[in-house]
Formats: structure tokens, C-alpha cells, sequence
């Protein structure tokens, strides 16, 4: 038997609403208990957390691990340590890696990899499609059986109408949903930034705002007629959320996620050809970065994911059009998130939330909340404590930070997975 | 105003007293060329590199000559495209110019901020000559000595640039230059060929011809690349000339004593009919290439002043 108390906390709990001073006390890797006068209890490892911030730890909707096939970038391993330094200790992996995981082996190696690590819990998505090609819908059957989570294409938009069709209308016989890269392909192809001025004057080619907005319109449709779930990743623009909340009037079967580039930066980040802030979606005009803010503040989005792209060096030191899109996002995840907070769009209560229990819920897994009985992953974070994000010296292999030079406030002091401190 | 600046990336953000002095300059080296009195030995034991990305004979030789005239030591480097995986040979060959201790760097590449990466990692003097679609800077400084030597002045005069604007560097240059020096600008093309929110650049946007010449004293036609045509952009070339194309017909739409400009190379019957590319009443195509020298020798002249590294 393992006992862990952790003492002098400010516990937050975004599902119950809790928001208190208060202890914790763990056995065996589950939440005991938690309040006031606990007591001592014989042979628990006691943690002082100074009046820190006590909350479960971060269920990340979205991230790219480089295994299988880009290990140049990330590995499983290293990936763990950057997102136990966020803070992260349950994480969704896309499925558009080489090979792409479409079949039930690859989840499972996944899977296991995960466990490995030992610091996070690995849930991947398996492909939408066979191949993530966008043609034939996967064995989402099989693939769920061996641990798929739900199905995507990864940064892949499933461009073919009758494709994302039978696959929403597929998934639900398994009860899952279909994650959209919301990007209309022939439209976006080629792209390098948001179309408008700025790309103008930089002579660099456009995506405009509407390629993402036609795809989420086009399949709210297809989830009316389906009656499926769909879920819409990393979205970023005003005229796409307006879509999503007309669809959640009509009681549709519509979610979607967010990632801190887009509520904590504007296309200016690009400046002089700055290919750490060529993102995918591409990073937009302030007025659609505030629309994501007042999405965020009255729920239309339910989860704010890391969006974690590993690239390295040779990904990212070339002209702007040909550098491969995507920002490392794990460490950053709750600091710039916190920002939000400061700012005073968002509670403390209502961040976390985003971070750990509504993502959970969309998921349906037992993560994301301080609940007795629950697995004791937990982070401890100082809210205001100061920080430089600087690209070079993040915690696991990917260094690409679209941050980079960014004074945050709000630090990760300690990470448990099922109460086994992983980082801090 | 002594020109400041280590490179020359850019016409965007380049105050009016610094475009001022390099077309004073150039004036001056025009003068000169014209004289036959250019041999100098100002650039002496300078290196001059011409990098080449994409290919290009009159921007290269131009340059070269610019640089010879001034007495520097010049190399040309092509190198082809095809050899180029995903432009990473980019920055290893900044590194080899590095080690060879190059003095100026003329770049053209077909991504744009290609020049300003380099310029990050090199230790010359970077001129960009042409970039994606994003800057032609020399090209921008000569069209405007041209202008300037026709017209007298920039200040006040309207210049319709015509064409394929959305993929033009020319275009942006020129955009900028004629823009910072009190011109007015139309651009003129098919809506698929104009760039998104243009008119926030503080152009006038035209889709015909007649409304877009009209009145003007500077009628700047743009190359239609043939590459464009199989995109889809426009339906055919044709159809381009027919409506965008410049002729006398359009052209009389302009101030009867407007001037005609390309920065070449022409597609004759495309976006210009050899009657006025050829009008030498009209046509001030000639005088551009020339001036291109003049503008090329006082871009060299005034970067290589402010070298870090002195001969």
C-alpha cells in the first residue's frame, strides 16, 4: 500500500466546482480523499504545496508524437517527459504518423508505448480512413476494440463529402466521433498563411478564413443527415464557431477544441517570415483570435488541446511557403492557457475545465477530476509565477515553439500519474 | 540622407529621403554610362556573388555589369531548381559564401523571404533581386528613375499596373515605392488575378481596362506567365488579350503622352501587342533595361559603404 498526502493546497476541481484550500490524500494510486483535517496517516509521503494550485491532470485532446516514423522529431518517450512538464498526464495521439495507425496492432504498440513511459496515458485515434488517404473508411470496430479512442485523419482533411458521410454515419455503431481537420483541401492547398492583407504584402499564398468555415458548415450538414458525431479540431475562426453555435441550437451532435496559438496569437507572430509560427491552421486576424477567446468564455468550445506538431530544425529553417507547418505545444499548454485567465476572460475554474474535465467528458474516460475513487493524476502549479518560454530549452525533444520569447505566468510545480510523481 | 541599411530586401518601409538618394544616385550613374566615363575602381577587391535560384538572364546581367563598372570581382552561381531538395541547399550554401567571404550577395529565389533568411546567416551585404512573389526592389528603384526621368517627378502622377498582380514581386515593389514617394496607383486585372485585400495596400483596384487607364500618366504592364494559364486563373490567352491585353486602342484610354512600361520579358500578344511594345513614342521599355545598370551601380555604391567587413 502507497500513501501520498499532499498538504496546503488550493484544490481545484473543475467537475464538482471545488475551489478550496484543502489536503489530498492518495492510496494506491486512486484519489481517497480530499478536504480539510484529514488527519496523518501512517506512512504517507507528505508533500507541502506551499497554498499551490492542487488539479487533476490535463487531459490533452490533441497531439503529434513523431512515433512511428518521424522519431527525428519526437518519440513517445520524449513527448511523455514534455507533456509531464505541461502538466499533461492523459494525451489523444494523432493517427497520421508512418504507418498510419489504421489497423489494431498499431494502437495497441501505441498503446503499450505509452505505458512505458509511465508518465501518461497514451489514448490514440485511429485513422478515419484507411491509409489517413480520405478514401475508405477504416475498421473502426476493430480499431476501437484494440483502444482507438475516436477517428481522424490527423492533420488530414477528409475532403470527400461521401467519405466523411459514411464515416460519421459509421461511427455510430461503435458510439464514437469523427475528429475533422476543418480545412477545405483544394481550397487551402498550397497555402502558407491566412489570406488577406498580411499574406498580400509578404507575397505569400493565402488559405482564406472561408476554407475552414465551408468544411464545418458542410459537415454539420453531413452530421444532420447522419446523425453523427463530429468533432471539429484547432478551430479558429469566427464565421466556422458562428456555424458550430447554430448547430448546437438544432441539439446537432457538434463539438469542437481549440489550441492556445489561437487564442493567445494573431497572424502578425509570422513578423518577418517566422516559420515557428507557421501553424496549421494558419494563424489568424486579431478579430477572429478574440472570436476564439468569447467562444471559449460562454462554452462553444469544449476543450482547448496542446495541438502538439514536433518538427526539427530542418522542418523549420527554410522560406516560409516550404518550412512544414506545426508548433510544439505541450509544456506551454496551461501557462498560456493561464494567460486567459489573467487577462480576465476565463475563471481559474472555467481554464481548468477546458483543460481536464470537458475534455474527459467527450471522451468518456475516468480522467480530469479530483472525484474519490478517481486515478490520482494530478498537477500542482504555481498561477502566477513567472517564466520565459524559449525554444531550445523545452522539456522532450521538440523545440518548436511558437511561443518562443513569450514571458508566461503560471508554472507547473509537480505532476503524479495514478500517484507516482512524474515531474517536479 | 546616407542609406543606413546593411541589405536591401525590401522597398516596404523604405522612407522616401532613402528611396530618394539611391534614385539620386542612380541618376548620377546613368549619367555616367551614358558618357562612356563609368570604369571605376570603386567596388576594387570587393566579391560580388550572383546567386541564382531561378533563372534569369537580363536581372543577372545587369547586375554584373553594375558590378563590373564599379570594379568588383563578380561570380554567378545558377543554381538549378531541380537540384534543390525543398531549398535546403539554401542555407548550407550561406554557409560556403560565408567561408568564402563574399562582400555582396545579389539573391533571386523563388520563395518568398528566401533573401531575408539568408541575409540572417550571412555576413554580406544581401540585395534581393527578386523573391517568390513577394519583392523586386532594384526593379521597383529603375522603373521609378525611369518614371522620374520621363515625367520629371513621381509625386502626383498615376501609374496603372496592369495584369497578373496576385503573382507579381514587380507589382509589390512597385506598389510600395510609388506609393511612399506621393504617386497614385491602380492596379488593373481580372478579380482572379488580384491579390486579396489589395486595396488595403492603398491602390485603387480596376477589373477593366477602361476605367483603369484612364487618365493615367504611367501605364505599367506585367508579365503573364504561361504557367498561370494551365492553373486555371485565366481561360486562355486569348480571351487575356482581348480584355487585358495592352494595345493602342486600350492605351488611348491614357493621357495622350502616358508611357508605356514592362520589366520584361514580354509575351507579345499576351499582355502587350508588339505596336506599342515597339512605339518609340510610347514605349519606354529600352530605357528601363538601361537605367536597370545605373539603379544596379548605386545599390552596390551605397551598400557596400556600410560593410562590416572593409576591404
Amino acid at each position: 500500500m502507497s500513501l501520498l498526502h499532499i498538504t496546503n493546497a488550493r484544490l481545484l476541481d473543475p467537475a464538482s466546482g471545488l475551489d478550496a484550500a484543502g489536503e489530498l490524500l492518495v492510496r494506491d494510486g486512486i484519489i481517497l480523499d480530499h478536504g480539510t483535517g484529514l488527519g496523518r496517516l501512517d506512512g504517507a509521503e507528505v508533500v507541502d504545496a506551499g497554498g499551490a494550485c492542487l488539479a487533476p491532470g490535463l487531459v490533452d485532446l490533441r497531439a503529434a508524437l513523431g512515433e512511428p516514423g518521424a522519431e527525428h522529431r519526437e518519440t513517445i518517450a520524449s513527448a511523455a517527459q514534455a507533456a509531464a512538464a505541461g502538466g499533461i498526464t492523459t494525451l489523444c495521439a494523432l493517427p497520421d504518423t508512418d504507418p498510419p495507425l489504421d489497423d489494431a496492432a498499431l494502437i495497441q504498440f501505441v498503446i503499450r508505448r505509452g505505458e512505458a513511459t509511465g508518465c501518461v496515458t497514451i489514448l490514440p485515434y485511429a485513422a478515419a480512413t484507411a491509409g489517413c488517404a480520405g478514401k475508405e473508411i477504416a475498421e473502426y470496430g476493430l480499431l476501437e476494440e484494440a483502444g482507438a479512442v475516436a477517428f481522424t485523419d490527423g492533420t488530414r482533411a477528409i475532403g470527400n463529402a461521401r467519405t466523411m458521410r459514411l464515416a460519421l454515419s459509421y461511427a455510430r455503431a461503435f458510439g464514437s466521433f469523427v475528429v475533422q481537420h476543418p480545412e477545405e483541401p483544394s481550397l487551402a492547398a498550397g497555402g502558407a498563411a491566412t489570406e488577406g492583407e498580411r499574406a498580400t504584402r509578404m507575397g505569400l499564398p493565402g488559405i482564406p478564413v472561408a476554407a475552414e468555415s465551408m468544411l464545418v458548415a458542410r459537415d454539420i450538414e453531413l452530421a444532420k443527415i447522419t446523425g453523427g458525431h463530429v468533432h471539429f479540431a484547432h478551430v479558429s475562426t469566427a464565421a466556422a464557431l458562428a456555424h458550430i453555435r447554430a448547430a448546437r441550437v438544432l441539439g446537432l451532435r457538434v463539438t469542437c477544441d481549440t489550441a492556445p496559438p489561437y487564442f493567445d496569437l494573431n497572424e502578425t507572430a509570422i513578423g518577418e517570415y517566422r516559420t515557428y509560427a507557421k501553424l496549421s491552421p494558419p494563424l489568424r486576424s486579431d478579430e477572429d483570435r478574440l472570436a476564439v477567446v468569447a467562444a471559449l468564455k460562454d462554452g462553444t468550445i469544449d476543450a482547448i488541446a496542446s495541438d502538439h506538431q514536433p518538427r526539427d530544425a530542418d522542418d523549420k529553417r527554410l522560406p516560409f511557403a516550404q518550412a512544414e507547418a506545426g508548433g510544439a505545444g505541450l509544456a506551454t499548454l496551461l501557462a498560456v492557457t493561464l494567460a486567459r485567465v489573467h487577462a480576465g476572460d476565463l475563471t481559474l475554474l472555467q481554464a481548468l475545465d477546458l483543460l481536464t474535465a470537458r475534455p474527459a467528458k467527450l471522451l468518456g474516460i475516468e480522467a480530469g477530476t479530483l472525484r474519490k475513487g478517481a486515478p490520482a493524476d494530478l498537477v500542482l502549479f504555481h498561477p502566477e509565477r513567472g517564466w520565459r518560454v524559449e525554444a531550445g530549452k523545452l522539456p522532450g525533444k521538440a523545440q518548436n515553439t511558437p511561443f518562443d520569447g513569450r514571458a508566461l505566468e503560471g508554472k507547473v510545480l509537480g505532476t503524479w500519474k495514478a500517484g507516482r510523481r512524474v515531474f517536479g | 540622407m546616407p542609406y543606413p541599411f546593411r541589405h536591401l530586401l525590401a522597398i516596404e518601409g523604405l522612407e522616401p529621403p532613402y528611396i530618394a538618394e539611391l534614385l539620386e544616385l542612380a541618376d548620377h550613374y546613368a549619367l555616367q554610362n551614358r558618357r562612356g566615363t563609368t570604369q571605376r575602381d570603386l567596388l576594387k577587391g570587393r566579391t560580388l556573388i550572383n546567386l541564382f535560384f531561378e533563372d534569369s538572364t537580363r536581372t543577372r546581367t545587369s547586375f554584373e555589369l553594375a558590378g563590373k563598372r564599379l570594379g568588383a570581382d563578380i561570380v554567378n552561381m545558377s543554381v538549378s531548381t531541380s537540384s534543390v531538395n525543398k531549398g535546403e541547399t539554401l542555407l548550407d550554401t550561406a554557409a560556403t559564401l560565408n567561408a568564402m567571404r563574399t562582400d555582396l550577395l545579389v539573391v533571386r529565389h523563388g520563395q518568398s523571404g528566401a533573401p531575408a533568411l539568408l541575409a540572417q546567416k550571412v555576413d554580406a551585404a544581401v540585395i534581393n533581386a527578386g523573391d517568390g512573389t513577394h519583392e523586386h526592389p532594384t526593379q521597383a528603384l529603375l522603373d521609378a528613375l525611369t518614371i522620374r526621368r520621363r515625367k520629371g517627378r513621381l509625386e502626383g502622377l498615376t501609374v496603372a499596373i496592369c495584369g497578373d498582380v496576385l503573382h507579381s514581386r514587380v507589382a509589390r515593389s512597385n506598389i510600395h515605392l510609388l506609393l511612399t514617394m506621393n504617386a497614385r496607383v491602380r492596379i488593373v486585372g481580372p478579380p482572379t488575378l488580384i491579390p486579396s485585400e489589395a486595396g488595403r495596400l492603398g491602390v485603387e483596384v480596376h477589373h477593366d481596362m477602361k476605367s483603369g487607364l484612364e487618365g493615367a500618366d504611367v501605364v505599367m504592364m506585367l508579365r503573364l506567365q504561361k504557367e498561370r494559364m494551365t492553373g486555371g486563373l485565366v481561360p486562355s490567352a486569348r480571351e487575356f488579350f482581348r480584355f487585358f491585353g495592352l494595345d493602342a486602342a486600350k492605351l488611348a484610354y491614357a493621357k495622350p503622352d502616358a508611357i508605356v512600361m514592362h520589366p520584361g520579358p514580354m509575351n507579345r500578344g499576351v499582355e502587350i501587342d508588339s505596336a506599342v511594345a515597339d512605339d518609340p513614342a510610347r514605349s519606354v521599355i529600352g530605357e528601363q533595361v538601361e537605367m536597370g545598370v545605373a539603379v544596379r551601380m548605386a545599390v552596390l555604391d551605397l551598400l557596400s559603404r556600410n560593410l562590416r567587413r572593409n576591404a
